[in-house]
């Protein structure tokens, strides 16, 4: 039935309601003035964290803090922008709790596609602010080699990042189906994959690679295509261009995100048990 | 589809829930799980144009049913046909032909206009800007919404929210509405206005109303057939007076009475329940299957001077306890 239908007829649904969603956050100045000014704050101070740090060692993980502000600028514009569009999804329970899932049931749209465009917070762009200008600094201060194969990199980089994080808040939304209290669960790997990603990971241990380095591949938004850029090689004898992997990271992923959803959803509907 | 396939179709549907066995130890408690039965062999077939009620006590399967009818729940067994559709299956071609109202889950926007919050369902549904404006029109008309069309959902009235939410589940012209506690919590005058909309759907577009209920006045003046559910099994499947016959289920008649009078025994098929203000107010139970209102009253007449009177109409819950204890 929908198969006929224009890419803008099937769109309708999901820009009606994301526009009505930006107009009611934006409506009232003062508080959406107010509401962009916390969020900054939360963004400077998670920054000044990173320059604290620096000022009592110098050099972290074989890094200088001009390099780490490439880190960090990458890692966290791209989780910025994905808490912007996705951050709602692992906050399932109380979609559940509100009926509003049961309700995407009976409307003639995917759940997920649903779920995902059924909210969208514009507060965070002020913290995606924070995170673009420590990414433009960091390009800015470091000596990078600039060639079309750094610009592509870059720009691969920041679509993977994005598409990873915003994989981490399905695959999040998808566990807490089953898990009573499930955010506690998902959050530590969220928001601690968020904290791990915009650090230097050359500083993390092989557990930790192997958790946020591969499994959850948080690497691979901001410190391994900032190591790329900067022409500094891997540690752990990686190859050079594991950067260049950014995509596969997101790609794998959102293979995670979906599977859970989908176990997710059947588990609601008890069809699989 | 043609005019004459059924709306719904069940045939043994069963949904079966795995839950935590409390009564046991701690320890068995983790492990041993029992399962529970929330629909039983559920056979039914309702046709085009058909107002149900479906009626039965707390957790005696009716959410869980209406969940496997829209496609929320899989079943465990048997089979469901919803507008000739597959639930599960074909959900998103449902969803076109279905509207529903759940009493405790919000479809609008809370934060929104009542106005916006159909627009943006109008794109939910792909409705064209004809379509789209002539319904809306016709059920901000019908159910008297346009003082409150540019008020915030969370600023309305449970009266004036029910209407929203009736009218955003209808948005859509859906063939089959389902409707879970429409008038729960309403006042008189909202439950009137209600009933008289959904009248006037069923009658200007053949909609086939399921709707479950705790009140008597809705299925009453709703519906032509009722389906009584008691722990996931169909218990009685009829129109309403076949339903007062079957439970015997009595009309009672108060009256106001000029002047202290004694007891009124001993009226035809009638019984003298109670009596207040040394018999100013008295409360006779008469079987409307023998006697009328009328012919009671007549019979009081001749004994004392009635200044007021009322007619209380069996209670829901009540005919659902007489089915209930009738089949244990």
């Amino acid at each position: 039935m929908a198969d006929g239908l224009t890419l803008r007829a099937r769109m309708r649904p999901y820009r009606a309601v994301l526009a009505s969603r930006a107009r009611s956050q934006s409506s009232y100045r003062a508080s959406f003035a107010l509401d962009l000014a916390s969020s900054m704050l939360v963004g400077v101070i998670e920054l000044a964290e990173i320059w604290v740090l620096f000022h009592n060692v110098v050099e972290l993980g074989g890094l200088e803090f001009s390099q780490i502000l490439l880190v960090f600028g990458l890692a966290d514009l791209c989780f910025s922008l994905a808490d912007m569009t996705f951050g709602h999804c692992d906050n399932l329970p109380m979609y559940l709790r509100a009926g509003t899932l049961d309700v995407f049931y009976l409307r003639p749209q995917p759940l997920l596609l649903q779920l995902v465009t059924s909210d969208i917070s514009l507060r965070r762009l002020a913290r995606a602010g924070v995170g673009a200008v420590a990414l433009v600094a960091g390009l800015a201060l470091n000596d990078i080699a600039w060639s079309p194969a750094h610009v592509l990199l870059l720009v691969l980089a920041i679509v993977s990042g994005y598409a990873t994080f915003a994989g981490m808040f399905v695959w999040a939304g998808g566990v807490q189906f089953f898990l009573i209290e499930g955010a506690e669960t998902t959050n530590a790997f969220v928001y601690g994959g968020r904290y791990a990603a915009t650090q230097p990971a050359s500083v993390w241990n092989r557990p930790l690679w192997a958790v946020f380095g591969f499994f959850f591949p948080m690497a691979f938004t901001g410190f391994l295509p900032a190591l790329w850029l900067l022409g500094v090689e891997p540690p752990y004898g990686m190859p050079d261009w594991v950067g260049w992997c950014a995509p596969l990271a997101a790609v794998w992923t959102w293979t995670m995100a979906l599977l859970s959803w989908r176990f997710g959803v059947r588990h609601y509907q008890g069809g699989g048990g | 589809m043609g005019m004459t396939d059924p709306i719904i179709e069940t045939s043994g549907l069963t949904r079966e829930f795995r839950v935590r066995d409390t009564s046991t130890g701690s320890v068995q408690r983790a492990l041993k799980r029992r399962t529970l039965v929330a629909v039983d062999e559920l056979s039914v077939r309702v046709g085009p144009g058909e107002a149900v009620g479906y009626i039965g006590a707390n957790g005696a399967g009716k959410s869980t049913t209406i969940k496997m009818l829209t496609g929320i729940l899989v079943p465990t067994r048997g089979s469901v046909t919803t507008c000739g559709l597959r639930p599960v299956q074909d959900r998103r071609r449902l969803a076109r032909q279905v509207g529903v109202v759940f009493g405790q889950r919000s479809q609008l926007w809370w934060d929104l206009p009542v106005r916006e919050s159909f627009r943006i369902l109008a794109a939910i549904h792909d409705l064209s800007a004809t379509a789209e404006q002539e319904r809306t029109d016709e059920l901000v008309e019908r159910l008297e919404m346009a003082e409150f069309l540019g008020t915030p959902v969370r600023q309305l009235s449970l009266g004036q929210r029910m209407r929203a939410e009736v009218a955003a589940a209808l948005l859509h012209s859906p063939r089959l509405v389902i409707l879970d506690e429409p008038t729960i919590g309403l006042d008189v005058l909202s439950k009137q206005r209600l009933r008289e909309f959904l009248v006037a759907e069923r009658r200007t577009h053949g909609t086939t109303l399921l709707l479950t209920t705790h009140d008597m006045g809705d299925v009453e003046r709703l519906c032509d057939r009722i389906l009584v559910i008691d722990r996931g099994r169909l218990a009685y499947d009829g129109d309403l007076l076949g339903l007062s016959r079957t439970v015997g289920a009595e009309r009672v008649l108060v009256v106001d009475l000029a002047e202290a009078t004694e007891d009124l025994t001993g009226i035809t098929a009638t019984r003298h329940l109670a009596s207040e203000g040394h018999g100013l107010r008295q409360r006779l139970a008469f079987d409307a299957e023998t006697t009328t209102a009328a012919r009671v009253l007549a019979a009081v007449s001749e004994r004392a001077e009635v200044l007021d009177l009322t007619v209380e109409e069996p209670d829901i819950e009540d005919v659902v306890r007489r089915i209930y204890a009738a089949r244990r």
